[in-house]
């Protein structure tokens, strides 16, 4: 993890405090998440506090603090979806899983995250989960789907 | 004064660059506001202070707008009155309806705003938060729930101490203001100062109580509960009862302390004469010896743990003294329990501090002896209020008592502690005696007082010349450990405080934001400094018979057991 993110501190060799998203970014493409040890170093390579870049992360649907779980159950929170009812059908998600949107569980199956829109509405509400879609999902369907991701672990 | 503005009908001058409120507080034109804090960046966040401006569509935030010439302002528009209560109602719509069981009941800016535009129903009625509080600090106490994110706190905490230990967290109606990772102040690179509390408008913020466990040792007849009182303390709370702001009411408390119980009340100037003898005595063996130099004053814990936490190369810079608190605490439980011959164990100390960061100090390892803590319980001025209201105690009619010797007879070099500066000037007049053998003719240091957050001089002592700074505020300290760091040599002593004008405006002190308070608790103390007959930590006679009876000489082997400590580097969330 350490050369990791020297790697990425050498490319930012010179950056100042602008920089600070972009660097977020390479860091949770590179290792899914922003672990703590990762914005401490972000802190000490770019001379802003910890509890900064933790309120700049936090500010960003994009940022997680968790390690993705096997299972990466993107749910679309875009207009046409919402007005489908993606609210709702977060929630089962949340309540099945439970886990809250950001979390992975505790055996590391499951993540969630809420997606802004992605560019399927005709099938809303929809889901992605490792890539694939589930389209015109309902609160029904919600223990069928995540079953079959669980079964396929076992 | 060069640009004309009209506000409500009436033609007043402003300079060019500065806000509009600046120009209407001039004029004595009040304007409500919430997040505004004089010195600190405006963010025009909460929109309080909105103004009418003619020709500009929408209303303008007073706090963040520069003045422009010919502008026509209304401060009390109905358009702007609707607006302030709309504000007002919307952050009372998701507020705890707490107001009779809250710390700020009765000196709260949401409830005083409330009342002064007449909210007398709750029109919008919002989501309640639900945020678990943050006690994890062994200082301060925070509620989220009762927060209005105003940021007042976050920005004291980075532009004043450039501690940075809060943030806002999360986003829109989630937001809330945390420590890093949500993980809690004790673990973040909070310093305890308390200068949050201060700033923050509502109950959000406040002191860990220490007042359960002061009462319950009050209450066991096997304690010997004692207490001492700082040298800001006397000078603060007067205006708490309704008396003048600043006046020294040193006895009448004395007597208030007697009558709730406490068996011996004690000064902490005593133990600041202490610290004076041990803290000149060590930066004169440091420049004779060619010690580490320049050293930095260890009296102040909010100080001490900045240090470790951001500056750990200077951990060999500060004086090995403990704090007058933590002196004062040492020498109750040997010296005086020897002499009284009580168990120290039966002892139960308790100190009155201007201060949050004293209850994070009292609980540190290193100021323990045998095992046995030198101070049990730190009562805030804010607490020591409390307390004597609870005990119904008429602050009006009791008559002034003189503290418990051995440790309750000061110089008033002790007493200046609690200024910015005060330390300074008190270590200098000791300095100078053990140097020269002569006292100083004018004990005055004018060099080394007023409020600005660094003065430097030049002090010569026969033939030595001694550069010294006095800051306060952890910004302003950084900034000379930066200096310091890039080859600065003149200075060989420095004395730091954590917060903006010392201990007199400290953490733990009545809650205001009126100058004029603090500045006549600082005008009291060096009033007392005036008319006193002791003006030495040397000249009093308790502080030779400590020496004389029990010590033996400033940095002996017994000093250095109860009133010497050493620091170390701390790995926080920084």
């Amino acid at each position: 993890m350490r050369t990791e993110l020297e790697e990425i501190f050498k490319r930012h060799a010179h950056a100042k405090r602008d920089s600070l998203i972009p660097i977020l970014q390479e860091i949770q493409d590179k290792m899914g998440y922003l672990s703590e040890e990762a914005v401490v170093s972000v802190g000490q390579h770019l001379n802003i506090a910890t509890s900064k870049i933790y309120g700049v992360a936090t500010f960003y649907n994009q940022f997680r603090f968790e390690p993705k779980g096997k299972n990466h159950v993107m749910v679309c929170r875009g207009t046409a979806c919402h007005v489908l009812g993606s609210q709702t059908v977060l929630e089962a998600i949340e309540n099945k899983l439970k886990i809250k949107a950001g979390q992975t569980s505790r055996d590391g199956l499951f993540s969630i995250e809420v997606v802004a829109c992605i560019g399927a509405c005709g099938l809303a509400p929809v889901l992605n989960i490792n890539g694939n879609f589930h389209a015109k999902v309902t609160v029904e369907k919600i223990d069928e789907i995540i079953e079959s991701y669980r079964n396929k672990e076992e | 004064m060069n640009i004309n503005i009209e506000v409500n009908n009436k033609l007043i001058q402003a300079k060019k660059g500065e806000t509009i409120l600046t120009a209407l507080n001039r004029e004595g034109i009040h304007v409500p506001t919430l997040c505004y804090m004089k010195d600190l960046m405006p963010t025009g966040a909460c929109r309080m202070c909105v103004v009418e401006v003619e020709k500009k569509p929408n209303l303008i935030t007073a706090c963040s707008y520069p003045v422009e010439e010919g502008m026509k302002i209304k401060t009390n528009s109905p358009r702007v009155v609707h607006s302030r209560k709309t504000i007002i109602e919307l952050l009372l719509s998701n507020h705890p309806d707490d107001c009779l069981y809250c710390e700020r009941n009765g000196n709260c800016e949401l409830q005083k705003l409330s009342e002064q535009y007449n909210i007398r129903e709750r029109r919008i009625s919002g989501k309640k938060n639900k945020y678990r509080v943050d006690q994890s600090s062994a200082s301060i106490f925070r509620d989220p729930a009762k927060c209005i994110l105003c940021g007042r706190c976050i920005r004291v905490c980075e532009e004043i101490e450039k501690v940075t230990a809060i943030d806002f967290v999360g986003r829109g109606s989630k937001t809330i203001i945390n420590s890093a990772f949500n993980k809690g102040l004790n673990v973040s690179s909070c310093v305890n100062c308390g200068q949050c509390i201060m700033a923050c408008p509502t109950g959000a913020l406040h002191e860990i109580s220490h007042i359960d466990r002061v009462e319950a040792a009050l209450n066991n007849p096997e304690k010997m509960v004692v207490i001492q009182h700082a040298p800001s303390i006397s000078v603060s709370i007067a205006e708490e009862f309704g008396l003048k702001p600043g006046a020294d009411i040193n006895g009448v408390m004395n007597a208030a302390l007697r009558k709730i119980g406490f068996s011996k009340v004690f000064d902490t100037s005593f133990s600041a004469d202490l610290t004076i003898m041990e803290e000149s005595s060590e930066l004169i063996h440091r420049i004779t010896n060619n010690g580490v130099l320049p050293m930095f004053t260890s009296c102040c814990p909010g100080w001490i743990k900045y240090v470790e936490e951001f500056r750990p190369e200077f951990i060999k810079n500060l004086s090995t003294c403990k704090s007058p608190q933590q002196m004062l605490g040492a020498v109750i439980k040997s010296y005086y329990a020897e002499q009284e011959k009580i168990n120290p164990e039966n002892i139960f100390s308790v100190s009155i501090m201007p201060c949050t960061a004293k209850k994070f100090e009292c609980s540190r390892e290193e100021m323990t002896n045998n095992g046995i803590a030198d101070i049990d319980a730190v009562l805030t001025t804010r607490e020591l209020v409390k307390l004597i209201k609870a005990y119904g105690i008429d602050i009006n009619n009791i008559e002034p008592e003189l503290a418990d010797n051995p440790l309750g007879t000061r110089s008033s070099a002790g007493k200046i502690f609690g200024n910015t500066g005060g330390v300074m000037e008190a270590a200098l007049r000791t300095a100078y005696f053990k140097l020269t053998g002569e006292e100083l003719i004018n004990y005055k240091i004018d060099a080394v007082r007023g409020e600005e957050s660094r003065k430097e001089a030049k002090i010569q002592i026969g033939k030595l010349e001694i550069g010294v700074a006095v800051v306060s505020g952890l910004a302003a300290a950084d900034k000379l450990l930066t200096e310091i760091e890039n080859g600065r040599k003149d200075i060989h002593f420095i004395e730091v405080m954590t917060c903006p004008g010392g201990c007199i405006a400290g953490g733990g002190q009545p809650i205001t934001h009126d100058v004029k308070r603090i500045k006549s608790r600082i005008k009291s103390l060096y009033d007392i400094d005036k008319t006193d007959s002791i003006k030495a930590s040397h000249q009093n006679p308790y502080i030779k018979e400590i020496y004389e009876n029990y010590l033996g000489e400033p940095l002996s082997h017994k000093s250095h057991e109860l009133l010497h400590t050493h620091y170390s580097k701390r790995d926080v969330l920084k």
